[in-house]
């Protein structure tokens, strides 16, 4: 197994715990709590190991990275590897004065979310009073402290109306990148179909706005834009083939091949408390699962471009498909293609769904009876 | 190529903006070029040019290194080089 290309990219999910509640969060249903995290020797050990490993990017995230106290260690320990390093954070909870000693310790660049262009419907995505403001300020401290600035802006049916103000808004906030990331239905936000998925031709208008605004904003700001894929015809490579160039790390320190990878029933997962990063990323099973192409079946194994997209999102096809080893359906070539299409016809007419908010507790259909 | 955009001026210092860094990978034996997510694998001649590129040197003295030392004639070198830091400051990946 050692002909495996070590990964690029980790995913570091410090912490679940997050002072925001968006109902499209794209961690898993059932959060880790606090008593579970990696303690700070333990991710320290974590980011030496993916050094070796010839990890060259880290994204620190959560939750809302700035809850844990040992950031600063964290990212320290990373520049001291040469390791780049990415702050994913709400912004609401890292000051300027502790935003100062992460940049001493070497921090090289910061994504920050925003919810909306107006505060009113972003706060109540949010699930925060006072959130965008905050956030705003938080993106002048950033630019004035002279760190590159990212923007992530999720896209869905309460904001997408607004979304050539929004691209204006992260252009003035000073970003040289912002992602206009169409929601992915997984974790909450598949609870949350029904209130966020958007029509037809809401999506048509906002890739017309997105590609007008990337050639108007040319030189000044990049921005990346996730195709919907319940609006597409082909599917994206998942993390750019499975167990092929990044990880991600739990709280508490499960080794996952993506974000989403626990919903799949079946795979085995390891921990970075039992084995090295090394080892999972060679031989866990869950990252052997879907390695390469050998797993592939039809409509995907004669397919001519199975090996840029390797079979699509395999959360998405369990999801959907009912199998994990289907093919995506967000592929036209999928038997379950117009099953995904009438899904998100369905979802987008749905009305007075209120928000299932992202909370530590799981879901419960209704309060159990007391006494 | 250059018919459009008025030519740099050899007086010009690139830069690498602060969140792009050029370094070796050592697990793979290549450099790269890290950026806000993003990981470009530069080709021979584009390593040349990125390590010739430290904040101080002006386009027109990385010019004169790289004609000199790999004995090309300083109007090709010239363009490639101009084209290749264009479309990386595109990218926001070079300050000109």
């Amino acid at each position: 197994m050692n002909d495996i290309p070590a990964p690029i990219g980790m995913l570091a999910e410090l912490t679940h715990r997050c002072p925001l509640s968006c109902p499209y969060c794209s961690n898993p249903v059932e959060l880790d709590a606090r008593q579970g995290e990696l303690s700070t020797a333990e991710w320290l050990r974590v980011f030496d190991e993916a050094k070796a490993l010839g990890v060259l990017q880290v994204h620190l995230s959560g939750g809302e990275p700035g809850l844990r106290r040992d950031l600063e260690e964290i990212v320290a320990r990373c520049a001291e590897h040469g390791i780049y390093t990415n702050l994913i954070t709400s912004g609401v909870q890292i000051d300027e004065a502790r935003l100062a000693r992460l940049g001493d310790a070497g921090l090289d660049h910061v994504q920050l979310s925003i919810q909306d262009v107006e505060i009113g419907p972003a706060d109540e995505v949010a699930g925060m009073k006072g959130a965008h403001l905050r956030k705003m300020a938080f993106a002048r401290h950033v630019r004035e402290q002279g760190f590159p600035l990212t923007v992530n802006l999720v896209v869905h049916r309460g904001n997408i109306a607004r979304l050539g103000r929004a691209i204006d808004l992260a252009a003035e906030m000073g970003a040289k990148r912002l992602e206009v990331a169409h929601v992915q239905y997984y974790g909450w936000a598949f609870v949350n179909r029904a209130s966020l998925m958007p029509e037809w031709p809401q999506v048509e208008e906002a890739l017309k706005v997105t590609a007008e605004a990337q050639a108007r904003l040319k030189g000044r700001m990049v921005i990346d834009s996730v195709t919907p894929d319940y609006y597409a015809r082909r599917p994206k490579a998942c993390m750019g083939g499975w167990g092929s160039r990044a990880l991600n790390v739990t709280p508490a320190g499960k080794v996952l091949p993506c974000h989403a990878a626990e919903t799949i029933p079946g795979l085995e997962f390891w921990t970075v408390r039992d084995h090295s990063l090394a080892d999972i990323w060679a031989n866990a099973p869950a990252f052997n699962a879907f390695r390469g192409t050998d797993w592939i079946e039809e409509p995907c194994s004669s397919c001519e471009i199975k090996a840029s997209c390797r079979g699509g999102c395999r959360c998405q096809a369990l999801a959907i498909a009912g199998r994990a080893e289907a093919a995506d359906p967000a592929c036209e070539k999928s038997a379950y293609h117009e099953v995904l299409r009438d899904m998100a016809r369905e979802d987008a007419v749905q009305r007075g769904h209120p928000y299932r908010y992202r909370t530590m507790k799981t879901p419960t259909r209704d309060p159990e009876p007391v006494g | 190529m250059s018919g459009e955009a008025p030519p740099l001026s050899p007086a010009v210092v690139p830069r690498l903006p602060r969140g792009v860094r050029f370094s070796r990978d050592e697990a793979r034996g290549r450099f790269v070029l890290l950026a806000p997510e993003r990981i470009l694998e530069p080709d021979e001649i584009a390593v040349e040019i990125l390590r010739r590129i430290d904040g101080e040197a002006t386009l027109g003295e990385i010019v004169d290194q790289l004609a000199r030392d790999f004995a090309a004639p300083r109007e090709e070198v010239a363009a490639d080089v101009e084209e290749f830091l264009r479309g990386l400051n595109e990218k926001g990946m070079i300050e000109l």
